[in-house]
Order: structure tokens, then sequence, then C-alpha cells
């Protein structure tokens, strides 16, 4: 039986006695992968912060791997990728290795310390996504789409068991946003990761993930693309044509699926 | 006089002892300080230091003793300041660092008759420190450094990007306490070295230096550390050979290094193109 990865119920968030999330509940279960949409403000980043438990919920409650997310210790079996441009000071003195080497320590004990596996593991990452060659660079150094693959292998340098990534084809170039939707199908697949990935490419999650949580302040559909795909008009939710490219790319992409075994 | 006939002078020991621990223990923190943008927290607590500094010596209590825990709770003050009422931290340190002048110069004014020790605070003098105040600042600055060093991997992190480092479990509310906790220590300690108004300096000069030759967090922090101690070592020799204000040509040494290392960059990346 698949584990319970996420678990949230009646889940609400209020900032400043505005409510940004209300009544929120859903269940993700071990090797989904969730393409998680909505419009700008619609509770996205603020949804993934209270799956970390970074904020606390109004009211409702969320469990992390059957645990309640804010006593929830073991963390290396998360991944998270934050919206890039919250953080980040490009003038930081850092190199590549570095920034990727703070997905590892989540996992060890006091003092923290870097071992042998761990530059293997490294190297690893980089490697996966290309900028093996730029391991001694200067974070600083890179362009934003470099910059964000950095980013990137520093969520899965641990090889979590749940990656949250908020935004993470930002600044990525076509190829290179092809070639990350193809590395997280991979690690889905074959690692079975459990992926909750926050973005604006419809087109690319109705290609790649399993399922489709979209929300707008509440949930307004949760479920696989199939469902999603024979629930009929959704346009007043989902704008003109983001059902009609969601649905497009997922029927290509199961074509392709299902012509692959002919092929061979 | 040579280098080593100055060497031979107590007062000379005791200031290189207690500026080359202050020395590290300044660019360490300010390596932190001004990644966060949190440059002028040293000032802010230099000026609340000048407000302890008056009530140790209204109450003729040692004034370190006054300042330690003064600009402890201040630093706090600054750190909650941000946390809860939501304040920019430029903003929350003006605050505290306009009520420790206001409170300094107001405990003065009530007093009366102790200005010329309070001045003398004011521009520090490390070739007067007392054998007591190197063993303070040796064992302040060595728990701190030690301390420093066993969490590094957690300080990179928070430094970095404090929300991933708080999603992977790191307890950044503790780390952020003890970080302006430190830099409290350090302000009351560089305070004898080059006095209030420069103490900041020591906090940025080495830092800055640092970020313009080094690549790498860990190499910043050597090389902070190297440049702080350069400075600290040439300012007080240069100000034995010549007669000069200790505190001040050190200040100045910080910014020759900067100089320099501003031009070495400048030249190493005209270099490479």
């Amino acid at each position: 039986m698949p584990e319970q990865i996420i678990s949230s119920d009646s889940l609400s968030y209020r900032y400043n006695s505005v409510e940004v999330l209300s009544n929120i509940s859903f269940d993700v279960e071990e090797g989904d992968y969730i393409g998680l949409v909505g419009p700008n403000g619609s509770g996205k980043s603020t949804l993934i912060r209270l799956i970390l438990g970074l904020l606390s919920p109004a009211s409702g409650g969320i469990r992390l791997f059957g645990h309640p997310t804010l006593e929830m210790k073991c963390r290396e079996r998360i991944g998270y990728l934050p919206q890039k441009m919250n953080f980040f000071n490009p003038f930081f003195p850092s190199t590549v290795r570095e920034v990727v080497s703070l997905g590892l320590m989540s996992g060890k004990k006091f003092p923290k310390r870097l071992e042998t596996g761990d530059n293997k593991a490294i190297d690893d990452a980089l490697d996966m996504l290309g900028i093996a060659h730029l391991r001694g660079k200067a974070i600083g150094d890179l362009s934003g789409g470099q910059q964000q693959r950095v980013f990137i292998a520093r969520a899965i340098v641990n090889m979590p068991d749940l990656l949250l990534l908020d935004e993470p084809t930002t600044a990525l170039d076509p190829e290179t946003r092809d070639n990350f939707f193809k590395l997280m199908k991979r690690l889905n697949r074959e690692k079975g990761v459990t992926i909750v990935l926050v973005t604006h490419d419809t087109g690319s999650i109705g290609k790649y993930a399993s399922k489709l949580l979209y929300i707008d302040k509440e949930i307004i559909f949760f479920g696989g693309f199939d469902e999603f795909c024979m629930s009929g008009d959704m346009t007043a939710f989902f704008g003109p044509s983001s059902q009609h490219l969601i649905c497009h790319r997922h029927d290509h992409s199961l074509l392709a699926l299902k012509a692959k075994p002919k092929d061979e | 006089m040579s280098i080593a006939e100055y060497l031979q002078y107590g007062f000379i020991q005791r200031a290189i002892a207690a500026g080359a621990f202050i020395s590290l223990l300044c660019s360490t923190l300010g390596v932190l300080l001004v990644l966060r943008r949190l440059s002028l927290i040293g000032d802010g607590l230099a000026h609340v230091t000048f407000g302890s500094v008056a009530l140790g010596l209204l109450f003729g209590t040692y004034p370190v003793y006054v300042s330690l825990p003064v600009v402890m709770a201040s630093s706090v003050g600054i750190l909650k300041l941000m946390e809860r009422a939501r304040i920019f931290g430029d903003a929350a340190i003006g605050i505290l660092s306009a009520l420790g002048i206001a409170g300094g110069v107001m405990i003065a004014s009530i007093a009366g008759g102790f200005n010329i020790d309070l001045f003398s605070y004011l521009f520090g003098n490390i070739l007067s420190i007392s054998v007591e105040e190197v063993y303070t600042s040796v064992i302040l600055s060595l728990i701190v450094l030690v301390v420093i060093v066993f969490n590094y991997h957690d300080i990179f992190s928070i430094t970095f990007d404090e929300e991933f480092a708080k999603a992977g479990g790191i307890n950044t509310q503790k780390l952020n306490t003890m970080i302006v906790l430190f830099t409290s220590i350090t302000v009351v300690l560089t305070m004898k070295v080059v006095g209030i108004m420069l103490t900041s300096a020591l906090l940025i000069f080495p830092a800055v230096t640092a970020f313009q030759i080094a690549g790498s967090f860990k190499y910043s922090l050597m090389a902070a550390g190297a440049v702080s101690l350069a400075s600290v070592m040439l300012g007080i020799m240069l100000s034995l050979f010549f007669n000069l204000p200790t505190g001040a040509t050190i200040v100045l040494a910080n910014a020759f290094f900067l100089t320099t290392a501003f031009i070495f960059k400048r030249v190493r990346s005209r270099g490479r193109t």
C-alpha cells in the first residue's frame, strides 16, 4: 500500500485577517506527480510553505509522512526549491558546490560535516542538471538559468522522497525546461520520488504530471488528467486556452505512450 | 626603536593579544552581517554601548560589565522589532541607535563630571587595555569563534537562504538570536580597540575587502580574518612608529587593504576580458 506523503485536512490560512486559503483538503500518495496550478495570488506558494511548516495554518491541519508538519523531524526526506526572486543575493560569495552542499545538511547530526560520499552526491546532482563543469564557479557569475539549475540540484542532491518545487522553470530556456521536466519524470518513475510542482506552464504539466491540483484560494479541481479533460467546460476557472492546452498536451503525451510499444 | 624592542613592552603584548582575537571575531561576524544586509547593526549597537558606558560610569561600575547585558538585550530588541513588529532592519537599528545615544547624553548631562571618561570610550585605545580586559576579550572571542565553527554549515545555510534553511529543519530563530548576541559581545569588546565611533568599521571593512578577492563563503571568512588581523597589527605598529591615534590608524589600514583589493579585482577582471 503506497505511503501517504501529504494529507491536508480543511486547511485555511489568513494573512492580516485576509483569507488566503480556505478549506483545502487533499491527499498526496507516494509516487504522485502533482502539478499545482492557479492564477497569481491564488495561494500556491502559501500552500507549499504550509506543507513545509514555514507557516502555521489558521485552522485545519496538514500531515507530512504521517506526522503533523510542524513536528516533522526527518527533513532529509524533503527537497525544496523556493521561488528564486524571494531570497537570492546575486553578490553572495559562494561556489556552486557550496550551494548544492546545503541540500545535504538537513539529514546530518551536530556537528555537521561534509563526508567523502557527499562529494559524489553533489557531482551526481550537478551531472543530472548538466552543470558539472560549473561546480567551482561563483554562483553570482552564472546566468539566471544556470543559477536556477544550481538551486534545482540543491533540492535533489539528497535524493529526497518528496520534492516541493515552487516555479522551478522560471528563467529556463525552452530546451533546458524540457530537460528539467524529463528529469523530474525520470525521478518520479524510476526513483519513486513524489513531486509537487508549482507552475504556470500548464502545457508541460499536462504532458508530464500525473495529477492536477488547481487552486484559487480554495480547491477548484484535484484529480487525474483524464478526469479533468472529461470534466466538461471549466473555462470559467481556467481561462479560454488553459484547459485546452493541458488536455491537448496530455492527450498527445498519452498517444505517444500508447504508440511506443508498437514502435518497439 | 625597532619592532622587536616595542614587543618587549607589556602594554604592546596585551594590545596585540587582544587585538588578534577581537579582529578575528569582528571579521567573522562582519561577513555574516554584511551578507544579510545588517552591516549597520554594529553601528547601532555601538551607539547603545555609548548609553550603557554612561550608565556604568554613573554607578561607578566597570563599563564593560554594564554594557554587555544592556547591548545584548538591545540586540535581541532589534531582532524582535524586525520579526514581530515587521519593521525593516535598518529602521529597527535606527530606533535602538537613537535611543542609545539619547540615553547616554541624558545620563552624562544629569550626572556631569565624567565626560572625559566617556569620550575616552568614544575613540578607544587598545594600548591602554588591562590584563583583565585581555582575558575577557580572549575568552569571549574563543567561545564565539568555536561556536561559529561548530555551527558553520547551519550558519552558512541561514545566511545564504533562510527559508531553505528553515525548511530543512534548522532552528533559524535560535541561530539568528545567537548571531545578534555574538555581535553585541563583539561590539562591546571592540569599543576598547577602536572606540564606539569606529566599531562598525571593524565589522564592515574586512568583510567587504574579502568579497573583492574570494569566490567562496569559506574563503571569504578566511580572507576577512587575514585582512582584519593584518589591519589591527599594522594599525598598532604604525600608530606606535608615527605617534598616531591607534583606533583611527587601524581603520585607515583597513581602508588601505580594501582599496588594494578593489584595484586587484579590477585588474584581474580586465585581464580575463
